[in-house]
Protein backbone atom coordinates (compact mmCIF):
# COMPACT_ATOMS: atom_id res chain seq x y z
CA UNK A 1 0.00 0.00 0.00
CA UNK A 2 1.50 3.18 -1.05
CA UNK A 3 1.76 5.89 1.86
CA UNK A 4 -0.93 7.91 0.05
CA UNK A 5 -3.70 5.51 0.24
CA UNK A 6 -2.51 6.29 4.24
CA UNK A 7 -2.91 9.57 4.37
CA UNK A 8 -5.97 10.54 2.10
CA UNK A 9 -8.88 11.14 4.69
CA UNK A 10 -11.39 12.03 1.32
CA UNK A 11 -11.78 8.32 1.15
CA UNK A 12 -11.95 6.48 4.69
CA UNK A 13 -14.08 3.44 3.43
CA UNK A 14 -11.29 1.09 4.94
CA UNK A 15 -12.13 2.24 8.18
CA UNK A 16 -15.79 4.31 7.98
CA UNK A 17 -18.78 1.48 7.58
CA UNK A 18 -21.86 3.84 7.56
CA UNK A 19 -23.02 6.72 8.71
CA UNK A 20 -25.82 7.56 10.45
CA UNK A 21 -28.00 10.76 11.56
CA UNK A 22 -30.76 10.64 13.96
CA UNK A 23 -33.13 13.65 15.39
CA UNK A 24 -35.56 13.40 18.60
CA UNK A 25 -38.51 14.68 18.21
CA UNK A 26 -42.34 15.11 20.40
CA UNK A 27 -45.22 16.50 19.32
CA UNK A 28 -46.31 19.79 21.58
CA UNK A 29 -49.92 18.68 22.78
CA UNK A 30 -49.19 15.39 24.05
CA UNK A 31 -47.15 14.04 26.89
CA UNK A 32 -44.23 12.39 26.17
CA UNK A 33 -44.62 8.04 25.42
CA UNK A 34 -43.40 7.49 29.46
CA UNK A 35 -46.85 9.27 30.26
CA UNK A 36 -48.93 8.61 27.12
CA UNK A 37 -52.26 6.09 27.18
CA UNK A 38 -52.53 3.50 24.53
CA UNK A 39 -55.70 5.41 22.79
CA UNK A 40 -52.95 8.75 22.93
CA UNK A 41 -50.37 6.38 21.13
CA UNK A 42 -52.46 5.33 18.56
CA UNK A 43 -53.35 8.97 18.03
CA UNK A 44 -49.86 10.07 17.65
CA UNK A 45 -48.99 7.12 15.59
CA UNK A 46 -51.93 8.56 13.34
CA UNK A 47 -50.98 11.89 13.46
CA UNK A 48 -47.66 11.03 12.37
CA UNK A 49 -48.10 8.39 9.75
CA UNK A 50 -50.19 10.86 7.95
CA UNK A 51 -47.85 13.80 7.72
CA UNK A 52 -45.35 11.49 6.29
CA UNK A 53 -47.73 9.67 3.84
CA UNK A 54 -49.60 12.89 2.71
CA UNK A 55 -47.12 15.10 2.78
CA UNK A 56 -45.50 17.67 0.06
CA UNK A 57 -42.20 15.73 0.24
CA UNK A 58 -41.03 14.71 -3.11
CA UNK A 59 -40.60 11.05 -1.22
CA UNK A 60 -44.00 10.74 0.76
CA UNK A 61 -44.65 7.89 -1.81
CA UNK A 62 -41.74 5.63 -0.93
CA UNK A 63 -42.42 5.30 2.36
CA UNK A 64 -44.27 2.76 3.70
CA UNK A 65 -46.24 2.53 6.96
CA UNK A 66 -45.30 -0.82 9.34
CA UNK A 67 -47.56 -1.33 12.48
CA UNK A 68 -44.60 -3.34 14.79
CA UNK A 69 -46.82 -5.28 16.58
CA UNK A 70 -47.83 -7.20 13.63
CA UNK A 71 -44.30 -8.07 12.49
CA UNK A 72 -43.18 -11.68 13.88
CA UNK A 73 -39.95 -11.40 16.35
CA UNK A 74 -37.58 -12.38 13.22
CA UNK A 75 -38.09 -9.53 11.54
CA UNK A 76 -38.37 -7.20 13.94
CA UNK A 77 -34.93 -8.30 15.27
CA UNK A 78 -33.74 -8.17 11.72
CA UNK A 79 -34.64 -4.53 11.96
CA UNK A 80 -32.71 -4.06 14.33
CA UNK A 81 -29.74 -6.12 13.06
CA UNK A 82 -30.20 -3.80 9.66
CA UNK A 83 -29.68 -0.78 12.05
CA UNK A 84 -33.08 0.28 10.96
CA UNK A 85 -34.58 0.50 14.46
CA UNK A 86 -32.97 0.63 18.28
CA UNK A 87 -32.92 -2.64 19.95
CA UNK A 88 -35.14 -0.42 22.57
CA UNK A 89 -37.57 0.13 19.64
CA UNK A 90 -38.50 -3.76 19.56
CA UNK A 91 -38.35 -4.13 23.22
CA UNK A 92 -42.12 -3.77 23.50
CA UNK A 93 -43.85 -3.06 20.00
CA UNK A 94 -47.27 -2.50 21.07
CA UNK A 95 -48.59 1.23 19.97
CA UNK A 96 -45.34 1.72 17.84
CA UNK A 97 -45.32 2.43 14.25
CA UNK A 98 -42.04 3.01 11.81
CA UNK A 99 -41.85 4.24 8.34
CA UNK A 100 -40.14 3.08 6.23
CA UNK A 101 -38.22 4.15 2.84
CA UNK A 102 -38.26 1.54 0.23
CA UNK A 103 -34.54 1.65 0.03
CA UNK A 104 -34.05 1.48 4.10
CA UNK A 105 -32.35 4.67 3.84
CA UNK A 106 -34.64 6.68 5.93
CA UNK A 107 -36.65 5.01 8.92
CA UNK A 108 -38.85 7.31 11.33
CA UNK A 109 -39.95 5.35 14.31
CA UNK A 110 -42.69 6.49 15.78
CA UNK A 111 -43.66 6.22 20.11
CA UNK A 112 -39.82 5.07 20.59
CA UNK A 113 -38.86 7.29 23.39
CA UNK A 114 -40.01 10.06 22.13
CA UNK A 115 -42.94 10.75 19.64
CA UNK A 116 -40.52 10.90 15.87
CA UNK A 117 -37.45 9.85 15.74
CA UNK A 118 -35.94 10.29 12.40
CA UNK A 119 -33.45 8.22 10.94
CA UNK A 120 -31.18 8.52 8.60
CA UNK A 121 -28.47 6.09 7.53
CA UNK A 122 -25.75 5.53 4.24
CA UNK A 123 -22.69 3.26 4.14
CA UNK A 124 -19.30 5.03 4.28
CA UNK A 125 -18.51 8.41 5.84
CA UNK A 126 -21.74 10.61 4.23
CA UNK A 127 -22.06 12.98 7.14
CA UNK A 128 -22.76 16.36 5.45
CA UNK A 129 -25.48 14.62 2.87
CA UNK A 130 -27.10 12.51 5.21
CA UNK A 131 -27.61 15.81 7.86
CA UNK A 132 -28.78 17.78 5.15
CA UNK A 133 -31.66 15.19 4.08
CA UNK A 134 -32.61 14.70 7.66
CA UNK A 135 -32.38 18.19 7.87
CA UNK A 136 -35.02 18.40 5.00
CA UNK A 137 -37.31 15.94 6.35
CA UNK A 138 -37.59 16.91 9.47
CA UNK A 139 -38.57 20.54 8.58
CA UNK A 140 -41.37 19.33 6.58
CA UNK A 141 -42.84 17.42 9.38
CA UNK A 142 -42.17 20.55 11.61
CA UNK A 143 -44.68 22.82 9.56
CA UNK A 144 -47.32 19.84 10.41
CA UNK A 145 -46.93 18.81 13.19
CA UNK A 146 -45.65 21.39 15.70
CA UNK A 147 -42.53 19.90 17.63
CA UNK A 148 -41.70 20.71 21.34
CA UNK A 149 -39.63 23.28 21.41
CA UNK A 150 -38.56 25.67 24.15
CA UNK A 151 -36.53 28.68 23.59
CA UNK A 152 -33.93 27.88 26.05
CA UNK A 153 -33.49 24.71 25.42
CA UNK A 154 -34.13 24.32 21.92
CA UNK A 155 -35.99 20.53 20.94
CA UNK A 156 -37.27 18.87 24.12
CA UNK A 157 -36.97 14.91 24.55
CA UNK A 158 -38.22 12.16 27.30
CA UNK A 159 -34.61 12.21 28.21
CA UNK A 160 -32.49 15.32 28.70
CA UNK A 161 -29.53 13.74 27.73
CA UNK A 162 -31.07 14.95 23.89
CA UNK A 163 -32.53 18.19 24.53
CA UNK A 164 -31.05 21.08 21.95
CA UNK A 165 -30.59 19.93 18.34
CA UNK A 166 -31.91 16.23 19.49
CA UNK A 167 -29.28 14.75 16.59
CA UNK A 168 -27.15 12.09 17.49
CA UNK A 169 -24.80 11.14 14.67
CA UNK A 170 -23.11 8.56 14.30
CA UNK A 171 -19.86 6.58 12.85
CA UNK A 172 -19.40 2.90 12.39
CA UNK A 173 -16.31 2.35 12.39
CA UNK A 174 -14.33 -1.10 12.07
CA UNK A 175 -11.01 -0.62 14.58
CA UNK A 176 -9.49 -4.30 14.00
CA UNK A 177 -5.73 -3.09 14.16
CA UNK A 178 -6.28 -0.55 17.16
CA UNK A 179 -8.56 -3.30 19.10
CA UNK A 180 -5.32 -6.14 18.76
CA UNK A 181 -3.11 -3.31 19.69
CA UNK A 182 -4.87 -2.83 23.05
CA UNK A 183 -5.49 0.58 22.36
CA UNK A 184 -9.30 0.96 22.63
CA UNK A 185 -10.10 1.70 26.39
CA UNK A 186 -7.68 4.36 26.54
CA UNK A 187 -8.80 6.22 23.28
CA UNK A 188 -12.91 5.12 24.67
CA UNK A 189 -12.02 7.06 27.96
CA UNK A 190 -10.11 10.10 26.41
CA UNK A 191 -13.48 10.83 24.16
CA UNK A 192 -15.75 10.46 26.34
CA UNK A 193 -14.01 13.97 27.88
CA UNK A 194 -14.68 15.05 24.42
CA UNK A 195 -18.16 14.56 24.70
CA UNK A 196 -18.31 11.33 22.30
CA UNK A 197 -18.68 7.89 22.85
CA UNK A 198 -17.86 4.89 21.27
CA UNK A 199 -20.05 1.68 22.13
CA UNK A 200 -20.74 -1.66 20.54
CA UNK A 201 -22.16 -2.62 17.47
CA UNK A 202 -25.69 -2.55 17.94
CA UNK A 203 -25.34 1.42 20.38
CA UNK A 204 -25.98 1.62 23.78
CA UNK A 205 -24.69 -0.91 26.22
CA UNK A 206 -23.62 -3.53 23.81
CA UNK A 207 -20.24 -5.40 23.21
CA UNK A 208 -18.06 -4.62 20.37
CA UNK A 209 -18.41 -7.40 17.73
CA UNK A 210 -15.96 -8.00 14.58
CA UNK A 211 -13.72 -4.66 15.82
CA UNK A 212 -16.37 -2.58 14.95
CA UNK A 213 -17.61 0.15 16.97
CA UNK A 214 -20.19 3.33 17.03
CA UNK A 215 -18.27 6.97 17.75
CA UNK A 216 -21.38 9.49 18.31
CA UNK A 217 -21.60 12.71 19.61
CA UNK A 218 -23.00 12.83 23.26
CA UNK A 219 -23.79 17.14 23.94
CA UNK A 220 -26.77 18.01 21.68
CA UNK A 221 -27.56 21.23 24.17
CA UNK A 222 -25.53 24.37 23.45
CA UNK A 223 -23.76 23.67 20.37
CA UNK A 224 -25.30 23.37 16.48
CA UNK A 225 -25.78 20.41 14.72
CA UNK A 226 -22.77 21.73 12.23
CA UNK A 227 -20.39 22.50 14.85
CA UNK A 228 -21.12 18.36 16.62
CA UNK A 229 -20.72 16.77 12.95
CA UNK A 230 -17.52 19.20 12.70
CA UNK A 231 -16.17 17.38 16.03
CA UNK A 232 -17.14 13.97 14.98
CA UNK A 233 -15.44 14.21 12.16
CA UNK A 234 -12.47 15.66 13.19
CA UNK A 235 -12.56 12.72 15.73
CA UNK A 236 -12.78 10.51 13.50
CA UNK A 237 -10.51 11.22 10.92
CA UNK A 238 -8.27 11.36 13.57
CA UNK A 239 -9.20 7.51 14.45
CA UNK A 240 -8.78 6.66 11.02
CA UNK A 241 -5.21 7.82 10.65
CA UNK A 242 -4.53 5.86 13.95
CA UNK A 243 -5.95 3.19 12.72
CA UNK A 244 -4.03 3.15 9.58
CA UNK A 245 -1.02 3.40 11.23
CA UNK A 246 -1.40 0.31 13.68
CA UNK A 247 -2.47 -1.05 10.97
CA UNK A 248 1.01 -0.70 8.67
CA UNK A 249 2.23 -1.46 12.09
CA UNK A 250 0.80 -4.38 12.10
CA UNK A 251 1.13 -5.43 8.62
CA UNK A 252 4.64 -7.26 8.90
CA UNK A 253 3.46 -8.96 12.00
CA UNK A 254 3.30 -13.11 10.75
CA UNK A 255 1.03 -13.77 13.86
CA UNK A 256 -1.48 -11.16 12.43
CA UNK A 257 -1.20 -12.21 8.61
CA UNK A 258 -1.47 -16.03 9.66
CA UNK A 259 -4.66 -15.30 11.45
CA UNK A 260 -6.46 -13.35 8.86
CA UNK A 261 -5.49 -15.97 6.11
CA UNK A 262 -6.47 -18.86 8.67
CA UNK A 263 -10.08 -17.00 9.28
CA UNK A 264 -9.92 -16.82 5.15
CA UNK A 265 -9.71 -20.50 4.98
CA UNK A 266 -11.98 -21.30 7.67
CA UNK A 267 -14.59 -18.76 5.91
CA UNK A 268 -13.98 -20.59 2.32
CA UNK A 269 -14.27 -24.38 3.72
CA UNK A 270 -16.06 -24.57 6.69
CA UNK A 271 -20.01 -25.88 6.69
CA UNK A 272 -20.90 -24.39 10.28
CA UNK A 273 -20.76 -21.40 11.37
CA UNK A 274 -22.06 -20.00 14.49
CA UNK A 275 -22.59 -16.10 14.77
CA UNK A 276 -20.02 -14.67 16.52
CA UNK A 277 -17.17 -17.12 15.21
CA UNK A 278 -18.58 -15.46 11.59
CA UNK A 279 -18.27 -11.99 12.89
CA UNK A 280 -14.95 -12.47 13.54
CA UNK A 281 -13.52 -14.16 10.67
CA UNK A 282 -15.22 -11.77 8.63
CA UNK A 283 -13.46 -9.11 10.97
CA UNK A 284 -10.25 -10.79 9.93
CA UNK A 285 -10.90 -11.18 6.16
CA UNK A 286 -11.89 -7.20 6.44
CA UNK A 287 -8.94 -6.49 7.74
CA UNK A 288 -7.30 -8.32 5.04
CA UNK A 289 -9.02 -6.69 2.26
CA UNK A 290 -7.89 -3.50 4.74
CA UNK A 291 -4.09 -4.16 4.37
CA UNK A 292 -4.54 -4.99 0.45
CA UNK A 293 -4.38 -9.05 0.69
CA UNK A 294 -7.20 -10.02 -1.11
CA UNK A 295 -8.21 -8.36 -4.32
CA UNK A 296 -11.16 -10.28 -4.87
CA UNK A 297 -13.31 -9.16 -1.81
CA UNK A 298 -14.41 -5.66 -1.64
CA UNK A 299 -16.08 -3.44 1.30
CA UNK A 300 -19.36 -3.97 0.13
CA UNK A 301 -19.33 -7.53 0.08
CA UNK A 302 -17.76 -8.21 3.68
CA UNK A 303 -20.28 -5.19 4.93
CA UNK A 304 -23.56 -7.03 3.26
CA UNK A 305 -22.19 -10.24 4.61
CA UNK A 306 -22.05 -8.84 8.26
CA UNK A 307 -25.60 -7.50 7.79
CA UNK A 308 -26.68 -11.18 6.42
CA UNK A 309 -25.59 -13.63 8.52
CA UNK A 310 -27.40 -11.80 11.92
CA UNK A 311 -29.59 -14.81 12.70
CA UNK A 312 -32.82 -13.24 12.71
CA UNK A 313 -31.67 -11.57 8.93
CA UNK A 314 -31.16 -14.83 8.19
CA UNK A 315 -34.09 -16.47 8.73
CA UNK A 316 -36.31 -13.41 7.32
CA UNK A 317 -34.24 -14.26 4.05
CA UNK A 318 -35.14 -17.85 3.70
CA UNK A 319 -38.41 -16.95 5.20
CA UNK A 320 -38.82 -19.55 7.86
CA UNK A 321 -37.81 -20.43 11.52
CA UNK A 322 -34.49 -22.19 11.55
CA UNK A 323 -32.74 -24.11 14.48
CA UNK A 324 -29.39 -22.89 15.72
CA UNK A 325 -27.84 -25.42 13.07
CA UNK A 326 -29.55 -24.79 10.49
CA UNK A 327 -28.72 -21.39 10.69
CA UNK A 328 -25.29 -21.77 11.30
CA UNK A 329 -25.13 -24.38 8.11
CA UNK A 330 -26.53 -21.64 5.82
CA UNK A 331 -24.48 -18.74 7.10
CA UNK A 332 -21.46 -20.65 6.09
CA UNK A 333 -23.06 -21.84 2.87
CA UNK A 334 -23.82 -18.01 2.38
CA UNK A 335 -20.06 -16.80 3.62
CA UNK A 336 -18.55 -18.94 1.41
CA UNK A 337 -20.47 -18.17 -1.86
CA UNK A 338 -20.21 -14.55 -1.52
CA UNK A 339 -16.17 -14.85 -1.31
CA UNK A 340 -15.90 -17.16 -4.13
CA UNK A 341 -18.00 -15.90 -6.19
CA UNK A 342 -15.63 -12.98 -7.74
CA UNK A 343 -13.64 -15.66 -8.91
CA UNK A 344 -15.58 -17.75 -10.66
CA UNK A 345 -17.23 -16.92 -14.28
CA UNK A 346 -20.86 -16.25 -14.53
CA UNK A 347 -21.79 -19.31 -15.92
CA UNK A 348 -19.94 -21.56 -13.48
CA UNK A 349 -21.70 -19.99 -10.57
CA UNK A 350 -25.02 -20.77 -11.47
CA UNK A 351 -24.46 -24.65 -11.29
CA UNK A 352 -22.07 -24.28 -8.50
CA UNK A 353 -25.05 -22.56 -6.28
CA UNK A 354 -27.43 -24.86 -7.59
CA UNK A 355 -25.62 -28.18 -6.43
CA UNK A 356 -24.56 -26.51 -3.12
CA UNK A 357 -28.25 -25.90 -2.17
CA UNK A 358 -28.92 -29.48 -2.80
CA UNK A 359 -26.83 -30.29 0.17
CA UNK B 1 -30.29 -9.11 45.94
CA UNK B 2 -32.90 -6.86 44.69
CA UNK B 3 -33.33 -6.43 40.77
CA UNK B 4 -31.83 -3.01 40.66
CA UNK B 5 -34.39 -1.70 37.85
CA UNK B 6 -37.85 -2.75 39.75
CA UNK B 7 -36.44 -2.51 43.17
CA UNK B 8 -39.23 -5.14 44.08
CA UNK B 9 -38.40 -8.58 43.12
CA UNK B 10 -35.34 -10.63 43.79
CA UNK B 11 -32.59 -10.28 40.83
CA UNK B 12 -31.51 -13.82 39.11
CA UNK B 13 -30.08 -12.10 35.85
CA UNK B 14 -26.68 -10.54 35.78
CA UNK B 15 -25.94 -8.30 32.91
CA UNK B 16 -22.55 -6.87 31.99
CA UNK B 17 -22.65 -3.65 29.66
CA UNK B 18 -19.49 -1.75 27.71
CA UNK B 19 -19.28 1.80 27.44
CA UNK B 20 -16.91 3.63 26.92
CA UNK B 21 -14.41 0.78 27.63
CA UNK B 22 -16.03 1.20 31.08
CA UNK B 23 -17.30 -2.21 32.30
CA UNK B 24 -20.65 -2.19 33.81
CA UNK B 25 -22.69 -4.57 35.86
CA UNK B 26 -26.78 -4.72 36.47
CA UNK B 27 -28.44 -7.72 38.24
CA UNK B 28 -32.06 -7.88 37.00
CA UNK B 29 -35.13 -9.48 38.19
CA UNK B 30 -35.89 -11.75 34.98
CA UNK B 31 -39.32 -9.18 34.31
CA UNK B 32 -37.33 -6.35 34.10
CA UNK B 33 -34.46 -7.88 32.17
CA UNK B 34 -37.11 -9.44 29.60
CA UNK B 35 -38.26 -5.48 28.79
CA UNK B 36 -35.38 -4.47 28.56
CA UNK B 37 -34.53 -7.14 25.87
CA UNK B 38 -32.41 -9.10 27.52
CA UNK B 39 -34.70 -11.71 27.54
CA UNK B 40 -34.79 -12.73 23.85
CA UNK B 41 -32.65 -15.91 22.14
CA UNK B 42 -31.10 -13.20 19.88
CA UNK B 43 -29.82 -11.57 23.28
CA UNK B 44 -26.97 -9.10 23.04
CA UNK B 45 -28.64 -6.20 22.27
CA UNK B 46 -29.91 -4.52 25.52
CA UNK B 47 -30.09 -0.37 25.99
CA UNK B 48 -28.44 1.96 28.13
CA UNK B 49 -29.84 0.88 31.43
CA UNK B 50 -28.55 4.18 33.23
CA UNK B 51 -31.51 6.32 31.46
CA UNK B 52 -33.80 3.61 33.49
CA UNK B 53 -32.01 4.05 36.92
CA UNK B 54 -32.64 8.21 36.17
CA UNK B 55 -28.56 8.46 36.53
CA UNK B 56 -28.45 11.74 34.90
CA UNK B 57 -29.20 12.86 37.94
CA UNK B 58 -25.99 11.10 39.64
CA UNK B 59 -24.80 13.18 42.11
CA UNK B 60 -27.13 15.78 42.46
CA UNK B 61 -29.23 15.51 45.36
CA UNK B 62 -33.30 15.63 44.03
CA UNK B 63 -34.51 19.10 44.93
CA UNK B 64 -37.68 18.68 47.49
CA UNK B 65 -40.50 20.01 45.45
CA UNK B 66 -44.36 19.08 45.87
CA UNK B 67 -45.06 20.73 42.40
CA UNK B 68 -46.91 18.50 39.81
CA UNK B 69 -46.91 19.06 36.26
CA UNK B 70 -50.47 20.66 35.71
CA UNK B 71 -49.94 18.75 31.63
CA UNK B 72 -49.47 15.18 32.68
CA UNK B 73 -49.29 15.44 36.21
CA UNK B 74 -45.60 14.33 36.98
CA UNK B 75 -43.73 15.33 40.32
CA UNK B 76 -40.17 16.09 40.35
CA UNK B 77 -39.68 12.53 42.29
CA UNK B 78 -41.11 10.97 39.02
CA UNK B 79 -38.69 12.46 36.53
CA UNK B 80 -35.88 12.07 39.02
CA UNK B 81 -36.38 8.82 39.60
CA UNK B 82 -37.56 7.51 36.26
CA UNK B 83 -34.83 9.86 34.23
CA UNK B 84 -37.56 10.39 32.24
CA UNK B 85 -39.88 13.98 31.43
CA UNK B 86 -42.84 13.59 31.39
CA UNK B 87 -44.14 16.10 28.59
CA UNK B 88 -43.17 19.11 26.80
CA UNK B 89 -44.28 21.38 29.80
CA UNK B 90 -42.58 19.54 32.63
CA UNK B 91 -39.24 21.48 30.98
CA UNK B 92 -41.27 25.16 32.16
CA UNK B 93 -42.21 23.36 35.73
CA UNK B 94 -39.58 21.98 36.70
CA UNK B 95 -36.80 23.86 34.43
CA UNK B 96 -35.00 25.49 37.85
CA UNK B 97 -34.98 21.89 39.20
CA UNK B 98 -33.58 20.05 35.79
CA UNK B 99 -30.71 22.59 35.47
CA UNK B 100 -28.47 21.44 37.31
CA UNK B 101 -28.71 17.96 35.67
CA UNK B 102 -28.69 19.67 32.08
CA UNK B 103 -25.55 21.74 32.79
CA UNK B 104 -23.91 18.39 34.08
CA UNK B 105 -25.34 16.47 31.28
CA UNK B 106 -23.89 18.74 28.23
CA UNK B 107 -21.79 21.57 29.97
CA UNK B 108 -24.27 24.03 28.76
CA UNK B 109 -27.73 25.53 29.02
CA UNK B 110 -28.74 26.90 26.20
CA UNK B 111 -29.85 26.39 22.91
CA UNK B 112 -27.92 27.00 19.51
CA UNK B 113 -28.86 25.47 16.59
CA UNK B 114 -31.85 24.49 14.38
CA UNK B 115 -34.69 26.48 15.40
CA UNK B 116 -38.27 25.03 15.41
CA UNK B 117 -40.60 26.50 13.37
CA UNK B 118 -42.51 27.67 16.78
CA UNK B 119 -39.95 29.51 17.93
CA UNK B 120 -40.59 33.42 18.23
CA UNK B 121 -39.00 36.00 15.69
CA UNK B 122 -36.56 37.44 18.41
CA UNK B 123 -35.10 34.09 18.64
CA UNK B 124 -34.34 33.07 15.02
CA UNK B 125 -33.04 36.86 14.54
CA UNK B 126 -30.52 36.28 17.77
CA UNK B 127 -29.71 32.84 16.40
CA UNK B 128 -29.03 34.26 12.74
CA UNK B 129 -26.76 36.79 14.38
CA UNK B 130 -24.74 33.93 16.65
CA UNK B 131 -23.82 32.06 13.33
CA UNK B 132 -22.79 35.59 11.41
CA UNK B 133 -20.34 36.14 14.15
CA UNK B 134 -18.78 33.08 14.10
CA UNK B 135 -18.81 32.88 10.21
CA UNK B 136 -16.81 36.67 10.71
CA UNK B 137 -14.41 35.43 13.31
CA UNK B 138 -13.78 32.40 10.54
CA UNK B 139 -13.19 34.91 7.56
CA UNK B 140 -11.00 37.06 10.04
CA UNK B 141 -8.96 34.10 10.75
CA UNK B 142 -8.83 32.71 7.17
CA UNK B 143 -7.55 36.44 5.92
CA UNK B 144 -11.10 36.72 3.73
CA UNK B 145 -11.55 40.18 4.50
CA UNK B 146 -14.41 41.25 1.99
CA UNK B 147 -16.15 38.36 3.28
CA UNK B 148 -15.82 39.71 6.37
CA UNK B 149 -17.21 43.50 5.80
CA UNK B 150 -19.98 41.71 4.02
CA UNK B 151 -20.76 39.55 7.38
CA UNK B 152 -20.14 42.88 9.62
CA UNK B 153 -22.60 44.67 7.41
CA UNK B 154 -25.25 41.60 8.14
CA UNK B 155 -24.80 41.96 11.78
CA UNK B 156 -25.50 45.70 11.80
CA UNK B 157 -28.50 44.92 9.96
CA UNK B 158 -29.89 41.63 11.87
CA UNK B 159 -28.92 43.85 14.85
CA UNK B 160 -31.01 46.57 14.19
CA UNK B 161 -34.36 44.37 12.93
CA UNK B 162 -33.88 42.96 16.46
CA UNK B 163 -34.05 46.24 18.59
CA UNK B 164 -37.26 47.21 16.66
CA UNK B 165 -38.47 43.69 16.83
CA UNK B 166 -38.04 44.19 20.78
CA UNK B 167 -39.58 47.77 20.82
CA UNK B 168 -42.69 46.43 18.79
CA UNK B 169 -43.28 43.61 21.69
CA UNK B 170 -41.92 46.42 24.85
CA UNK B 171 -44.90 48.96 23.58
CA UNK B 172 -47.29 45.83 22.76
Amino acid sequence: MSVNKYSDLKNVNDVVISTRIRFARNLREFPFPCRLSDENKRKVSSIVKEAVLDGHSAIAHRFRYIQMSELTQEEAVSLVERHLVSPEFISDRQGRGLLLLDDESVSIMINEEDHVRIQVIGSGMKLDELYDLADKIDTLLDEQLNFAFNEKLGYLTQCPTNIGTGMRASLMLHLPALKESGAMNKISASLSKLGLALRGLYGEGTEPSGAIYQLSNQVTLGITEKEAIKNLRDIACQLVTQERNARETLSHNINVLDSIYRSYGLLLYSRLMSNNECMKLLSNVRFGVEMGLFENIDFDTVNRLIIEIQPATLMKNIGKKLSAQERDHIRAELVRTALIQPKIPASHRIEKQSTENRE
Amino acid sequence: MLCQSCEKKQANTHIKTILNGELKEYDLCSECAKKLGYGSVFGGFGFDLDKLFGSFMDGIAAPKTKKRCQCCGSSFEDIAKSGKVGCAECYDTFYEELLPSVQRIHGRTSHMGKLAHSAGTEVKLKNEIAKCRAELEQAIKAQEFERAAELRDKIIELEKNSAANADKNGKE
